[in-house]
């Protein structure tokens, strides 16, 4: 099996507080990852590092069998990219939704003038957006809709490894499984790995190929959904299992 | 719906009130043949509507409106003038040191605290002594301290805007921190500033009118809205429009500038389009 991302003996810390400690984890192409662990675990501190917004202070990190270091090139960066959780906060609140979209594209190199904005009509039907959507300004869309239109600047890029950091967590019910079928169904079109960061199990388990569990910095186990659900290795693994509220209707 | 009604009224209500005064100002010849210079002492301290002096003349009879129209242009200009380059500077440093924070932000705090706490008047009236008066001691004091209310907050709105999901995206984007400062920052930080720039505007307006009316700003006989409520003073019981038609256009300015800045205030507001 294919890896694009490994990670050896990486450590992070803000300030004196270490937030990753020894991190070994090699992601595979083509899947999607599942990151699990409770509040402060440390997941969105591996999405930073992984992204690069935080430099580890020891260890190693290899994308694409290339090792990262401080200073990326701009290649590197467009491959691996990022959907937040936050939606209200996830778009540049005076850009119009084209202006976001079609700035990623020229920036890459992917697309200009008419083209690019042909193409980011394209990437926002897909997302299911209305086709108005380009000349407005994200205040006047839903949070959902906000959280479609980051994935669309996601992918604007044309992403190999995209990190979704708790993409449905501030969304309703009912929106959440839209958003997680269209990760799934662009995973699937455009051969993307993804790192899917949750603290909900249920979420994990409808969408990840595999699932990595966190635990105060550490990363205890790493197993495929079907048998970590069935049969978790580590003692924490059970008790976020057990911890998972059950329906007795 | 009502309320979003008079709000775009303020804005045009802001921008008719300042159109028409830079239209007076700039048209002053044009509306008004007479010399704001031309003495005429057969004629003095005329009341408003005589005949070829539609508001008066001073206790030199010099034309009122004439004075009035050129202390317009004047002040104005040196108003403007004055506020350009303290509103880029401050707003860029401002934005740099909200961004990058640590030490950049650490300094630019420091700096802009200790000139805030210094009394702006005093600071005015110490550079206009040393330069002498005129024009250039406030374009000066202007330049020394004009820049920190917009350091202040654009440093401000950059800062809460530092760690905001979008400004990471565009880090991870690969967009480079001038990109990010200019393209991605500065549009939000700019509503701010330009209502700040409003309100400054009128402060400075009235800081030049002040040391007019001193005697340290504008020099005599350039006309100049502070020199002739100060001129008018001492006629204010017998000829009170020498001293209350500066001032009611002081106040005109002052008014116009506040509408047009909480108009554009509201209009960048745009989570309520």
């Amino acid at each position: 099996m294919e890896t694009i991302l490994q990670m050896a003996a990486v450590n992070a810390d803000y300030g004196e507080t270490p937030v990753l400690k020894d991190i070994n984890l090699t992601i595979p192409k083509h899947k999607i990852i599942g990151l699990v662990g409770e509040s402060g675990s440390g997941k969105s501190t591996m999405a930073r590092v992984i992204t690069g917004l935080l430099q580890p202070s020891s260890g190693e990190i290899c994308f694409e069998g290339e090792r990262l270091s401080v200073r990326r090139s701009r290649e590197t960066r467009r491959k691996i990219q990022m959907v937040f959780q936050n939606p209200d906060g996830s778009l540049n609140p005076r850009h119009t939704i084209g202006r976001t979209l079609t700035d990623v594209m020229k920036f890459h190199g992917r697309a200009r003038g008419a083209r690019a904005n042909e193409q980011a009509a394209e990437l926002l039907r897909q997302m299911e957006l209305p086709g108005d959507s380009l000349q407005r300004y994200p205040a006047s869309f839903s949070g959902g809709q906000k959280q479609r239109i980051a994935l669309a600047r996601a992918l604007a890029a044309e992403p190999d490894f995209l990190i979704a950091d708790e993409p449905t967590s501030a969304l309703d019910v009912s929106v959440q499984l839209m958003m997680l079928d269209l990760i799934k169904d662009l995973q699937r079109k455009r051969d993307l790995t993804v790192l899917f960061i949750s603290h909900d199990l249920g979420v994990i388990h409808y969408i990840c190929d595999e699932v990595a569990v966190m635990h105060r910095g550490r990363i205890l186990e790493m197993d495929t959904t079907e048998n970590f659900f069935r049969n978790p290795k580590t003692e924490y693994g059970k008790q976020l299992l057990d911890s998972v509220p059950v329906l007795n209707i | 719906m009502r309320e979003k009604r008079i709000r775009k009224k303020t804005l045009m209500i802001g921008m008719i009130m300042m159109g028409l005064l830079a239209a007076l100002a700039v048209l002053a010849p044009l509306i008004c043949s007479c010399d704001p210079l031309e003495q005429d002492l057969y004629n003095v301290l005329k009341a408003p509507g005589s005949s070829g002096h539609l508001l008066g003349t001073d206790q030199l009879g010099r034309d009122i409106l004439a004075r009035l129209l050129y202390a317009g242009r004047t002040d104005l200009a040196v108003m403007v003038l004055a506020e350009i380059i303290p509103f880029f500077t401050g707003t860029f440093l401002g934005m740099v040191s909200g961004y990058f924070g640590g030490r950049a932000e650490w300094v630019i705090t420091l700096v802009t605290d200790t000139f805030i706490a210094f009394p702006y008047y005093l600071l005015v009236i110490v550079v206009a002594f040393a330069t002498g008066a005129g024009i250039h001691g406030i374009f000066i004091t202007f330049m020394l301290v004009g820049w920190l209310v917009y350091a202040r907050v654009a440093r401000g709105v950059t800062s809460s805007l530092r760690r905001s999901e979008w400004v990471e995206a565009a880090k991870i984007m690969g967009y480079s921190d001038l990109r990010i400062l200019v393209t991605e920052v500065f549009p939000n930080v700019l509503p701010q500033a330009v209502v700040v720039l409003m309100t400054d505007m009128a402060a400075l307006l009235v800081s030049i009118v002040t040391l007019g009316y001193l005697g340290i700003g504008i020099t005599p006989p350039t006309p100049d809205w502070g020199m002739m409520i100060s001129e008018g003073q001492s006629f204010v019981t017998t000829a009170w429009w020498l001293s209350v038609l500066p001032g009611l256009m002081v106040v005109y300015t002052g008014i116009a500038l506040s509408l047009l800045g909480d108009g554009l205030a509201d209009f960048w507001r745009r989570d309520s389009v």
